[in-house]
């Protein structure tokens, strides 16, 4: 993924981008993760201050949402669809599997790679599905796991 | 000579097969060979079983080519891919392929067959028809017909459009707002995300009407974050409608104001439960609402406000066009019109079947469906994604209809079927349930929040065989207390599923006895 250390200024740009109002603080917190892959501790001071809310404010809604990430992610994140069209396709198997080739746990994450569960990508006609770095792959078997994950980067 | 039209999906699940790569792949090959070509990214069609499924015009007749890889390109084109020439790939015109064309093709009509970014084509295809002539008749009629037609919501509960649209209609307010529930999470289910990739602007005139009958003008549509390609689709046919006129003041003359924005979730289940959404629209934890006030008369920012899904908003401009008689006349019972249902999981041919209610679940699955993927018997069917209940195969002959579902303890929700064979540990299943509602509940109340935890501990006990007859008792009272003590359907409905599992399939719970005869 491409994500950039936090930087107070291009924070600040982004909550201007959405005019510095409070009821747009969800969408500038998936602005941020976008951008800099978490929310970090500096990050939700900031919000606190620019959007004029306290930081439990901020914390609440950081911690309620699964995808407000609180630790840095590997360089690559990879979702295993867990919900249950892709189990009955195997996903379990699945899982276990890229645990295995990944070398990290689930919710866990390396210097490199990131590895969550995910609830239905809405592919759920090509299960099992996963999600690496933002884009979807159905029908994928661990043949297939390994196949993308060697081709997410290059210099792997 | 003019170029010859080839039609490649842009949509998640294709592209999820290799899409992309095939539009590369004819490209370069066309380019190499010299041949004339023009790539047109539709939607998709819905036969997600045969994506990538690439079309060739051949005398304005589409020829369908099924699971292409980029690998087929040199062979298909020395085949005559351009004239529509034979190849073991080849499925036929498109408009002969038995899949699509024995649907009721009511709200997904344009899916597949236009692109969906293009304004011109939308029109062609009786875009903007409906709007315009809400426009002329007025508000009034315009919920008349869709009370007419009998539409109830497609979002899972299923209440009724028409009467939605009066309470807000009939409730003052400078400001009324129309939300669009894209948060589509439930399992097997991927009708929206289709409808939104293939003909977006069909959401967006549904919503125009929808602010027109009730008098707001702006729009949200809250769309899930596992959808990045849809988020972009949504955007730009936004733009476009924006640049041609139809969104923004004064829409083509009306006097009519309306413009909508795209919101993203953040990876919650339970912000798709509507008072959730709308929390989550303002900004914040998506910690669901008491009600009342009901959203239609205190919803967003405490204004009266529609919270509609995708394919009843999508439905609505068919409706305006034809006539709710017409709609009404499809369907059985109070099941009115037509379903997107999805066949999903282990299914040979999975994909979108939109069709009248009524028929039953086992035609679905097995006249398009064709049966299990593994080509392994039918266990369980899952339908209405996870709060819904496991049907076991001696019920598949249940007709789809909201209350002939009801009847038998399940639901038909948003219309996702997902199958599984008979290597599923349907333990597992219910255990799964318990554990969903765990990891999603919104914690506002205890029966949801510390009983699905405890329901997890329970099934880990039956499952290991302690005190079996005891556990599913405590299983059974759980279930009980999750039903009546919960504020949502979250906590209220988790229970379904595990009913189903504890009835028709306990003998998975003790794989260590005999099963039971
Ligand atoms: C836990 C939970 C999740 C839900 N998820 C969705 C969803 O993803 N999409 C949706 O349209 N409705 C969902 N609903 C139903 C909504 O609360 C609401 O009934 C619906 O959006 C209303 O629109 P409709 O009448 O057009 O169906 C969910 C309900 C619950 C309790
Ligand atoms: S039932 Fe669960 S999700 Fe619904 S309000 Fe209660 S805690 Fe929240
Ligand atoms: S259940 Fe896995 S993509 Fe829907
Ligand atoms: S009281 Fe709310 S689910 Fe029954």
């Amino acid at each position: 993924m491409t994500t950039q250390p936090y930087d107070k200024q291009v924070a600040s740009d982004i909550i201007a981008g959405f005019n510095a109002r409070p009821e747009m603080l969800v969408q500038v917190l998936v602005a941020f993760v976008e951008r800099f892959g978490w929310i970090t501790d500096a990050a939700i001071r900031q919000l606190a201050a620019e959007l004029n809310l306290s930081r439990a404010d901020v914390h609440g809604v950081v911690s309620y949402y699964h995808d407000f990430r609180t630790s840095p992610p590997g360089k690559h994140v990879v979702k295993i669809c867990e919900a249950e069209a892709c189990q009955s396709m195997g996903s379990r198997e699945l899982s276990k599997h890229a645990q295995k080739s990944l070398g990290v746990a689930m919710h866990e994450s390396n210097d490199d790679v990131t590895l969550e569960p995910v609830y239905c990508l809405g592919n759920c006609a090509c299960s099992p599905a996963i999600m690496v770095d933002g884009k979807t792959f159905g029908r994928v078997s661990t043949n297939r796991f390994d196949e993308i994950v060697a081709s997410m980067d290059e210099t792997r | 000579m003019a170029a010859t039209r080839i039609y490649v999906p842009r949509e998640t699940a294709a592209i999820s097969v290799g899409a992309d790569e095939v539009a590369i792949a004819i490209a370069r090959h066309a380019k190499e060979s010299g041949e004339k070509i023009e790539i047109i990214r539709n939607g998709s069609w819905g036969a997600t079983w045969l994506e990538p499924m690439v079309e060739v015009v051949v005398d304005d007749k589409r020829i369908a080519y099924g699971n292409i890889e980029p690998a087929d390109i040199p062979d298909l084109f020395k085949s005559g891919l351009l004239t529509g020439g034979k190849h073991a790939k080849r499925v036929g015109p498109t408009d002969e392929i038995p899949y699509l064309i024995n649907q009721d093709r009511w709200t997904f009509w344009r899916c597949g067959l236009i692109d969906p970014l293009s304004i011109d084509d939308f029109t062609a295809h009786q875009g903007f028809t409906a709007v315009s002539k809400a426009f002329k008749s007025g508000p009034q009629p315009v919920i008349d017909m869709i009370k007419t037609s009998g539409l109830r919501g497609r979002g899972g509960a299923a209440f009724p459009a028409g009467i939605k649209w009066q309470t807000v209609a009939d409730t003052d307010a400078e400001q009324k707002y129309i939300t669009c529930n894209a948060d589509e999470g439930d399992s097997g289910t991927f009708s929206d995300r289709i409808l939104m990739e293939s003909d977006p602007l069909a959401l967006i005139e549904g919503m125009m009407i929808a602010g027109f009958a009730v008098g707001a003008s702006r729009g949200y549509i809250y769309l899930r974050a596992e959808y990045p390609l849809t988020y972009s689709i949504l955007m730009r046919a936004i733009v476009a409608a924006r640049e041609a006129g139809w969104l923004g003041n004064d829409i083509q003359g009306s006097g009519f104001d309306f413009d909508v924005d795209v919101h993203l979730g953040a990876g919650s289940y339970v912000c798709g439960e509507e008072t959730a959404m709308l929390e989550s629209l303002e900004g914040k934890a998506g910690v669901v609402r008491y009600r009342p006030p009901l959203p239609a008369i205190e919803g967003l920012f405490g204004k009266p406000t529609i919270v509609n899904n995708v394919i009843t908003l999508a439905s609505v401009p068919n409706i305006v066009n034809l006539g709710g008689e017409k709609y009404a006349a499809y369907g059985v019972n109070r099941s009115t019109g037509t379903l997107a249902f999805q066949l999903a999981g282990n299914i040979k041919r999975g994909g979108l079947v939109e069709k009248a209610f009524g028929l039953t679940l086992r035609e679905i699955i097995e006249d398009w469906g064709g049966g299990t993927a593994s080509g392994r018997p039918i266990r369980a069917v899952q339908v209405g994604g996870p709060l819904g209940a496991y049907i076991p195969e001696d019920q598949l002959d249940t007709p789809l209809d909201y209350e002939a579902f009801l009847d038998i303890g399940a639901m038909l929700g948003h219309g996702g079927i997902v199958v599984f064979d008979d290597t599923v540990d349907m333990a597992q299943q219910a255990r799964f349930a318990m554990e969903f509602c765990a990891i999603e509940s919104c914690g506002k109340c205890t029966p949801c929040r510390i009983g699905s935890v405890r329901g997890v501990e329970i099934i880990d006990r039956m499952i290991a065989d302690e005190n079996r007859d005891e556990n599913h008792e405590l299983l059974l009272e759980l279930c009980d207390t999750m039903e009546h003590a919960s504020l949502c359907a979250m906590g209220g409905l988790t229970p379904l599923p595990v009913r189903s599992v504890l009835k028709y399939f306990a003998e998975d719970f003790a794989p260590s006895q005999e099963p039971q005869k």
